[in-house]
């Protein structure tokens, strides 16, 4: 479980999270969504250990994100960010290989070749294994370094809008992806979601930020309600249901 | 196949260094070779592979392809602390010149550090072109400086890099260099993650700021010592990573060395082509280097249109 208390973030003066308390249960997607700037992002970096809080606290089951060294921290708490700038030459397989880098600091054992094995195989990578990075599409490039996230084998995965730039099959597919992970093994997805018809279709749960604090959270069904949508993202909204599935409207 | 025409290239260049020259080797022999040949073949390879070395660094710290020591202000600031040191300790031996110089240098490289932190990394060209505009502010002090205090001449000497006048005992400081080679092997994984960009590196829980800044040292003292030893040589640091990095990827584990030998072997082909264009007169290395230096820089404009990586 994921325990946050009295979060406040600032960036100079401006704070950009306001007193968020929250709790966030282990065990599937839990999908952060919100208007521009509600601070979504911010909040995912704050429980990663990267934007250090100016008060509260974070505790990743019992770690301190903060006071954790960084490879202890990068053991319990694998990030991937905002569409990650590297347009690099390094091989997918030696991208992927890099998330085994938290476990053995410079020297790779068989373990952790097996690791990267199954995350290119998980995430249908093998095909491109020997590709530079560079020289993939927006979907497969995206695909990669999930897969780098994965092979960092932490109990949480936080992804900070991965939909960006896919096009709507490559969403779905890591989606399907994510929601598979998150059933069958011990990780825990926290995700960043623009598009609130994904958190609809995938998500377990919803957490709703709007200006620097969270506005609502609860099971997914519960929370898409036209009024709460309404109050966070300050537009109408219409909520229907297509085959037991809620899609959302603006109005 | 090219990693064998690589070696075989500086294989190739190392004999025709060590063979050429005004003296026939049948007359001096061994001596010849030891005092004056050899320490400039090595000379050449050491600098060209440091620069090279340096060069990634830099690049990977700042996140940017387009960026070289020689754009950061570096050699400048490096100058400045070797004209200062000149002027107030003008016997001083070359450890504690050097040992100064690369202090400057480290001074300087955080300042372009400093303003790289705050440069929106959209437009890749912008970087080397506010560090050329820095390393330019530097350069115009020492020139002030050196005129000031009658030390232009020096300054003419360690602006443009050359080997003739290398010799037994006046440039085994350049061997550090290797030091440092393998130094930079061992942490090689790391410097590769900073090119990750500091979010990602440190979600791998990397000290960013330690291996920033171990990189900054290195790279100053890399600086430091060939500009000290043998001048300034702009474009290595460019050029060398480049064209590795389009041949076998970004993975320093692996690239590291061919970084180095390649870097080694430009230098040293640029000078034994200074060597022979007049023969027997020479032309500095640099300048040699220069004019093959920009030519692939601009390929790499043209063939990679605003390509950065971070």
């Amino acid at each position: 479980m994921i325990r946050i208390e009295r979060l406040t973030y600032k960036v100079g003066p401006a704070a950009i999270l306001h007193d968020v308390d929250l709790r966030l249960d282990a065990g599937g997607i839990t999908a952060l969504i919100g208007p521009n700037g509600a601070g979504k992002s911010s909040l995912l970096h704050c429980i990663a250990g990267l934007n250090r809080p100016a008060f509260g606290t974070v505790r990743i089951g019992d770690l301190d994100p903060f006071a954790a060294p960084g490879s202890l921290r990068a053991r319990a708490v694998a990030l991937l960010r905002q569409s990650p700038a590297v347009v690099s030459r390094l091989r997918v397989r030696e991208l992927v290989a890099f998330g085994r880098w938290p476990h053995h600091r410079g020297r790779a054992t068989p373990q952790d070749d097996a690791v990267v094995a199954r995350a290119l195989e998980i995430f249908t990578l093998e095909a491109l294994a020997d590709r530079p990075v560079e020289t993939l599409s927006g979907g497969q490039r995206q695909r990669a370094f999930i897969a780098m996230t994965w092979a960092q084998d932490t109990p949480w995965m936080l992804l900070d809008e991965p939909l960006n730039a896919l096009d709507p099959r490559h969403a779905r597919d890591l989606m399907v992806r994510l929601h598979d992970l998150s059933r069958a093994g011990d990780r825990s997805v926290i995700i960043v979601l623009h598009d609130i018809n994904a958190a609809a279709g995938w998500a377990d749960r919803i957490v709703a930020m709007k200006d620097g604090r969270v506005a609502a959270r609860d099971t997914t069904a519960a929370l898409l309600t036209p009024e709460t949508l309404g109050a966070v993202f300050d537009t109408p909204f219409e909520v229907l249901n297509t085959g037991g599935r809620p899609v959302v409207v603006a109005r | 196949m090219a990693r064998a025409l690589v070696c075989s290239a500086l294989a190739g260049l190392v004999l025709v260094s060590l063979a050429l020259g005004a003296a026939s080797l049948s007359e001096g022999g061994g001596w010849l070779l030891m005092a004056s040949r050899f320490p400039r073949t090595a000379a050449a390879v050491l600098a060209g592979a440091g620069l090279a070395l340096a060069g990634v660094v830099v690049q990977q710290v700042v996140q940017n392809r387009m960026v070289e020591p020689s754009l950061t202000g570096t050699p400048e600031a490096a100058m400045l602390g070797l004209l200062a040191v000149t002027l107030i300790a003008p016997g001083s031996p070359v450890a504690v010149k050097m040992l100064f110089a690369a202090a400057c240098a480290m001074a300087g490289m955080a300042g372009f550090l400093a303003l790289a932190d705050r440069v929106p990394q959209q437009d890749p060209m912008l970087l080397p072109i506010i560090g050329l505009v820095y390393g330019g502010i530097l350069g115009a002090i020492a020139t002030w400086f050196a005129w000031y205090s009658d030390l232009l001449q020096y300054l003419g000497m360690w602006r443009l890099g050359e080997f003739s006048g290398v010799m037994q005992g006046r440039y085994e400081w350049l061997w550090v260099v290797a030091v440092l080679a393998v130094l930079l092997y061992v942490v090689a994984d790391r410097i590769t993650i900073l090119g990750f960009g500091e979010a990602q590196a440190r979600s791998l829980g990397l000290n960013y700021a330690q291996t920033r800044t171990f990189g900054l040292v290195v790279v100053s003292l890399l600086t430091a010592l060939v500009l000290v030893t043998v001048g300034a040589f702009p474009f290595v640091g460019l050029v060398a990573p480049n064209l590795i990095s389009r041949w076998r990827g970004d993975n320093l584990r692996t690239n590291l060395a061919w970084i180095a030998v390649f870097g080694g072997a430009l230098v040293l082909a640029a000078d034994v082509v200074g060597r022979l264009v007049r023969y027997p007169f020479e032309i500095p290395a640099a300048t040699v280097f220069a004019v093959l230096g920009a030519a692939v820089f601009l390929w790499l404009l043209y063939a990679a249109p605003g390509r950065s990586h971070g």
